[in-house]
């Protein structure tokens, strides 16, 4: 089943154009891996998904973002809600100087949640289901600053899952991160897609080929090639996604 | 030796003695108001600072007036000062078009550059007649609330408090905005993706800047200190310890200005520079709690280098 659809998508900074005419469909509970050099416009198309660029000046757009058949442009679609819905992790883990429970809890109080009980429950859940709740649970009232940067990381999924999303947006969640830390992110995108579907931008094609179902090669602002991601690991249709997957330039 | 380590070396050594002669004027001018209070010191001992007459004729000086006045007014000052000087800060970082950014923040600044004199003027001729009438107007019940007793002279604690806070906006809200400028612009995006709205994700901001914001106002606060000549103008220049805002009243910097080339004898004149020891010993106080605040600012944001502008040092009474 789609979840989100995508058709003739473009993007532009200003006046110059970078994405172009992105057509795809992203299935339901399923990782989606966007891969390809730098600049190829990947993080621009993530950040379109849960309109993160609505907040840069000079940004516009053309064609059609559906999620669940609903635009999310459109004007029925208020973007504070639909970030509610559409969580998103960032490159570099990005706490709020505030205790790990308020970090996890800040989605919940803006939303209007004040029960005690009730935050307590999804806090320990949400930590749970990012595989920190063991290494935090004694700790919950120290600073976020003092976790590891593979903690910070896990912290802000948690963060990103407490208000319950139906989608997850990843970008590069884990390059900031040593192989342990890398091995820990990972294993929990595998898990968590039981629960959401997830959309998972990655410079590392092992990465890509280990944690994805289906994989997006984009070049220079076009998606090349879209498709299972055993397809375009081992029988790539086109030259170029051929050439990138080999390593053969990128 | 390489002639580039010894460039190195001649260079440090150089910068070092131009960073060493501003400890060395600190401590001079410490050592010398110590020095040409002595006379005061020795005759009134701590009971300078707590009492409460200031009789030149019988050589009687004690600079608790005085004390009051000036954190009197500047703590009034503060109050009125900080959440305008926020508010202008988030409008000019977080909230106006890109095109109107930097002349407003230079034209906030432009009030940092107007004298304290034409401050002073414009207090005595404008602002002084204003607040007369808005006592004249108080309602009898606020006239038992000691906030608003005595007669309604217009010059006083509420025209110095008011002229304070227009001085101290600038510098305040300019350090404010410096400091929401250097707030990753990914706390916001955090905020954001969580579905916060741009009031909430400001607020994020605005939290992660806290130490640094209120270091800000304590900056804003150790300039007010020593704020002289507009405050001499308005303040009323009564030396008394009261609540009111209407009642004439006396700052630190007022008296020493007013009374100076006045001060006869020696005692007298002793008197006056040890309030100069005093409010030196006190803005100092305050600028290093300032300083202290932005510090651990910094030492949390430390991946992001945050330049301060230099305006603790003019928080110091020349």
């Amino acid at each position: 089943m789609t979840k989100i659809h995508v058709r003739d998508f473009d993007f532009f900074y200003g006046a110059s154009k970078v994405l172009h005419g992105i057509s795809m469909d992203m299935p339901d509970k399923q990782v989606t891996a966007l891969i390809g050099p730098s600049g190829c416009g990947k993080s621009t198309f993530l950040r379109s998904i849960n309109r993160m660029n609505d907040i840069i000046p000079d940004a516009r757009h053309d064609g059609l973002i559906e999620i669940d058949g609903k635009n999310v442009y459109g004007g029925g679609t208020d973007a504070v809600e639909l970030r509610r819905r559409v969580g998103m992790v960032f490159q570099k883990s990005n706490p709020f100087p505030k205790s790990i429970f308020d970090n996890v809890a800040y989605g919940l109080k803006i939303g209007g949640m004040r029960n005690r009980r009730q935050l307590n429950e999804i806090v320990e859940k949400s930590l749970t289901r990012a595989a920190l709740w063991d290494e935090v649970k004694d700790r919950l009232q120290t600073s976020a600053f003092a976790l590891s940067g593979g903690q910070q990381q896990r912290l802000c999924i948690a963060r990103a899952l407490a208000v319950d999303p139906e989608i997850l947006l990843m970008d590069e969640p884990a390059s900031a991160l040593d192989p342990i830390a890398t091995a820990k992110i990972e294993e929990l995108i595998y898990e968590l897609k039981d629960n959401f579907t997830i959309v998972i931008v990655t410079h590392n094609m092992q990465q890509a080929a280990r944690v994805s179902d289906r994989t997006a090669f984009f070049m220079l602002g076009k998606l090349v090639e879209y498709s299972e991601t055993k397809t375009i690991f081992m029988n790539p249709k086109q030259k170029m996604t051929e050439d990138y997957v080999t390593g053969r330039f990128g | 030796m390489t002639r580039r380590s010894s460039d190195d070396r001649f260079f440090r050594l150089a910068t070092g003695a131009v960073a060493a002669l501003v400890l060395l004027i600190v401590i001079g001018i410490g050592f010398e108001l110590t020095r040409q209070s002595t006379m005061s010191i020795r005759k009134f001992g701590f009971s300078f600072w707590t009492g409460t007459t200031w009789d030149p004729v019988s050589g009687d000086f004690g600079a608790r007036p005085f004390i009051w006045g000036t954190l009197y007014s500047s703590v009034l000052a503060l109050l009125l000062a900080a959440p305008v000087a926020l508010g202008i800060a988030i409008y000019i970082s977080e909230l106006s078009p890109r095109m109107l950014r930097q002349p407003l923040a230079y034209l906030t600044e432009l009030l940092a550059a107007i004298p304290s004199i034409v401050y002073g003027l414009w207090g005595v001729f404008v602002l002084v007649p204003i607040i007369r009438k808005l006592e004249l107007a108080t309602p009898d019940f606020l006239k038992k609330i000691p906030l608003f007793k005595g007669p309604p002279l217009g010059v006083g604690m509420l025209a110095a408090a008011v002229i304070l806070a227009i001085m101290v906006v600038p510098f305040t809200s300019s350090v404010a905005r410096e400091i929401l400028k250097n707030v990753p612009s990914a706390q916001r995006e955090a905020a954001y993706a969580l579905g916060a709205t741009r009031w909430e994700a400001i607020k994020v901001a605005v939290g992660y800047g806290k130490s640094g914001i209120i270091g800000a106002i304590m900056l804003g606060f150790g300039r007010a200190l020593g704020e002289t000549m507009a405050v001499t103008m308005v303040i009323g220049n009564n030396p008394q310890v009261s609540a009111s805002l209407y009642a004439p009243q006396y700052t630190m910097s007022a008296v020493i200005a007013n009374e100076f080339t006045e001060a006869a004898d020696e005692l007298y004149l002793h008197a006056l520079i040890e309030i100069g020891l005093l409010l030196f010993i006190i803005t100092i106080g305050v600028n290093m709690i300032s300083r202290l605040l932005i510090w651990s600012m910094k030492a949390r944001a430390n991946r992001k280098a945050i330049s301060m502008p230099m305006l603790a040092d003019e928080a110091v009474p020349a």
